[in-house]
């Protein structure tokens, strides 16, 4: 391991490819510290009292924007929460006068879900105040890729050496491209697989393994990461059905036993149940999927806590 | 009377050293050494450059259709700053160029600038509203006086239409000036397809969408003997393919921008909007082949591609912002500071590609600095270094990848027509 870092000194999270080994560390290590916080009797620590974070949700989200206002709140923030149905947007304001009309009220961090790329960025270089991105487009989601990563800490008790396999549609996951840069950071074997109309191009030069069968990524894998299919890809053609799609590709008991026996069973959920994942493995002993959605919390009130006190 | 004295003449198309030139009403009465004339006024450009005002093959106004972003009076001032004294203009305005009154409304609007504007050639559509369906009425665009015909940016998808439109402007003489995209393998493509795409997890445009069609509409020129000419070239395999079909001298040339001549798909990275052009910038690799292509001939042109969008445009998110830059008042300085000075190609080189060859291309009469010609003509100081600012922009719009870059070079002043419209 090197260093180790005792401060974070960034202005905003937009992503993990920009994060080095360190930061991921220490991000990691302070979430250990708050996860206890969410098992106590009174789920609250007055770390960010008087702060304010606001989550600006431009696409529909139940998951991540709950784990963030929970994460917020049990620091004591104060949270407020918008999303496209009820804001101005919908009235056709740019990103950009959005961002301009929050500084103008002060906040001290904005959590972005955006279904554009770089919207987080475009919005970090207007605000005075920290930006977390939650997602946008088909770009990154660091928060994700760092619960993701604290899960597998907390099983596994290291991430450098395993083997990691990710199945599904890497070209569109956000998931999987945060996950890619952090796992590898790490010092992971990273291994995806999905149909070849789904494999970015020149994604190897990732340092990633580029399998089409899942089969030939599952092997000897220690971690194995579904990703959603998004139901509307069928009709784009990058696979003819999804009847075709579960046969070739859903993580069904039998194919993961090619898997280590340990292995880690991971999703970021929603699930199509049946269609990405069989409901014997998601549900099975070795699924770990309600714990990312626990540790979710943790992770991100480390991140809002390293953001707002230590720059 | 106007003389210009002592300046260091770049003519690729005549006389060409250290040479006096004196214009008379529009016209270039001499030009050698120690040209004397009492009467005229004299401008002394010694140290500078003395060239025929650059000529752009591809420009698009906003009028007439989006005068909020650009009007004709602005976009001819940006001309003129920029060392242009002539601009074709794409036929994608709002009416488009598929009839003569569209055509003649844009010389009316020329002509009617008291000012003085610089000279606009208008490409005519190749198909009604540049859909695609059927055929524009090219004899009666020709009359009205277009020196190409274009689709711009939407490619002509039919192959029949397109060996149609082939065959029947080879009786005017009319170039086709090729847009090369297949339209269904760039779909929803915000960016060049490749390493930074799949980082940035932004839906690309692979080269392949330029080359399939730069390949198709080589085979239809070569097959009705058409005259063709590739717009805005951005891959090594399109530079490949017009190479090849120049050997087999096919009737084919093409341009290339300073855009793609110097940026890659790197500058994505920061998500600026002001990157998003179509073409996408590509790879490194690719920039380097357009480069090579330039120095060796393939690209015959150098054509900025101008394309104004408004600041509230351009401040959407990536994929919702629309596709285009500004090129005309940068494109010279870029030239000289990225091309000349890094010895990618010569000044003379540089100069023809904006001057000789659009004009031997669209069969003007301008572009050379002779006695009877036009006085079109641009007086350039090779070693002013400025940096390229927002605030600098005549037109309302600065989307330009541009800004913040030191450049060296810089157009003192324009000449069109024997009238000086433009002084630094």
């Amino acid at each position: 391991m090197g260093r180790k870092l005792l401060r974070f000194k960034r202005k905003d999270l937009l992503g993990i490819e920009e994060l080095s080994r360190e930061e991921i560390e220490l991000i990691l290590n302070t979430a250990r510290g708050f996860k206890e916080v969410s098992v106590r009797p009174i789920k609250k620590v007055p770390a960010l009292r008087g702060k304010t974070v606001v989550n600006l949700f431009y696409e529909p989200s139940t998951r991540t924007r709950i784990s963030f206002e929970l994460a917020a709140k049990r620091l004591s923030a104060d949270v407020i929460n918008v999303s496209t149905s009820t804001s101005s947007v919908v009235k056709g304001e740019s990103l950009v006068d959005t961002a301009r009309n929050i500084q103008a009220m002060e906040v001290d961090a904005v959590v972005i879900r955006h279904s554009s790329e770089g919207a987080p960025m475009l919005l970090s270089r207007v605000l005075k105040a920290s930006v977390i991105n939650a997602g946008d487009g088909s770009h990154e989601h660091p928060t994700q890729a760092l619960l993701d990563m604290f899960t597998i800490m907390e099983r596994k008790k290291k991430i450098e050496g395993l083997n990691v396999a990710i199945i599904g549609d890497i070209l569109h996951s956000r998931v999987a491209r945060s996950n890619i840069w952090g796992l590898t950071k790490m010092g992971a074997r990273v291994k995806i697989a999905g149909p070849p109309t789904l494999i970015p191009p020149m994604v190897q030069d990732l340092r990633v393994q580029v399998f089409y069968r899942p089969e030939e990524a599952l092997i000897d894998a220690d971690v194995v990461m579904c990703l959603r299919i998004q139901l509307e890809r069928q009709t784009s053609n990058f696979f003819p059905s999804l009847h075709e799609y579960v046969k070739v590709f859903c993580i069904t008991p039998e194919r993961i036993k090619l898997a280590r026996e340990d292995c880690l069973i991971m999703h970021p959920g929603p699930i199509n149940r049946g269609i990405e994942i069989s409901n014997e493995v998601a549900d099975g002993a070795r699924s770990v999927i309600l714990e990312q959605v626990t540790n979710g919390i943790a992770v991100r009130m480390a991140v809002l806590y390293l953001l707002l006190t230590q720059r | 009377m106007i003389l210009i004295k002592n300046g260091r003449v770049v003519n690729p198309g005549g006389r060409e050293g250290q040479l006096d030139i004196l214009i008379k009403d529009d016209k270039i009465a001499a030009i050698g050494k120690n040209v004397r004339e009492k009467s005229a006024r004299v401008i002394d450009a010694k140290g500078k450059i003395v060239a025929p005002g650059l000529i752009d093959m591809h420009t698009h106004l906003r009028e007439p259709g989006r005068e909020d972003e650009e009007t004709i009076a602005q976009t001819s001032l940006a001309a003129l700053k920029g060392g242009f004294t002539s601009i074709c203009c794409m036929p994608n305005t709002s009416p488009p160029i598929d009839n003569q009154g569209t055509v003649k409304f844009i010389y009316d609007r020329a002509n009617a600038n008291k000012n003085g504007c610089v000279n606009i050639f208008p490409v005519g559509a190749i198909t009604k509203g540049r859909k695609g369906e059927e055929l524009a009425e090219i004899a009666e665009l020709k009359e009205a006086g277009v020196v190409a015909i274009s689709d711009d940016g939407d490619c002509v998808m039919n192959a029949l239409l397109m060996r149609r439109a082939f065959e029947y402007s080879k009786m005017f003489s009319l170039p086709i000036i090729s847009h090369c995209e297949d339209k269904n393998l760039s779909k929803n493509g915000v960016m060049n397809e490749g390493y930074v795409s799949t980082v940035l997890g932004l839906p690309g445009i692979p080269d392949e969408s330029e080359e399939i069609i730069v390949y198709r509409d080589i085979s239809l020129a070569r097959m009705t003997a058409g005259i063709l000419h590739i717009a805005h070239t951005s891959t090594k395999g399109s530079v490949k393919l017009i190479k090849e079909a120049k050997r087999k001298k096919i009737r084919v040339s093409a341009e290339a921008t300073p855009h793609h001549l110097i940026l890659s798909d790197e500058v994505v990275r920061g998500f600026d909007t002001n990157t998003k052009v179509n073409p996408p910038l590509r790879a490194r690799e690719d920039v380097m082949a357009l480069r090579r292509g330039l120095a060796d001939g393939t690209i015959d042109v150098i054509a900025t591609d101008h394309a104004p969008h408004s600041q509230e445009e351009k401040d959407e998110d990536y994929r919702t912002a629309p596709f285009g830059i500004v090129g005309l008042e940068t494109c010279l300085a870029l030239v000289l500071t990225e091309l000349v000075n890094k010895k990618v190609i010569t000044l003379r080189n540089a100069i023809a590609k904006l001057t000789t060859n659009p004009a031997r291309i669209l069969g003007l009469n301008k572009g050379i600095l002779e006695t009877g010609y036009d006085a079109d003509i641009v007086i350039i100081d090779p070693d002013m270094e400025w940096t390229i600012s927002p605030r600098d922009f005549v037109s309302s719009c600065r989307n330009s990848p541009f800004i913040g870059m030191k450049v060296r070079g810089r157009v003192i002043s324009t000449i069109v027509g024997g009238r000086i419209l433009y002084t630094l």
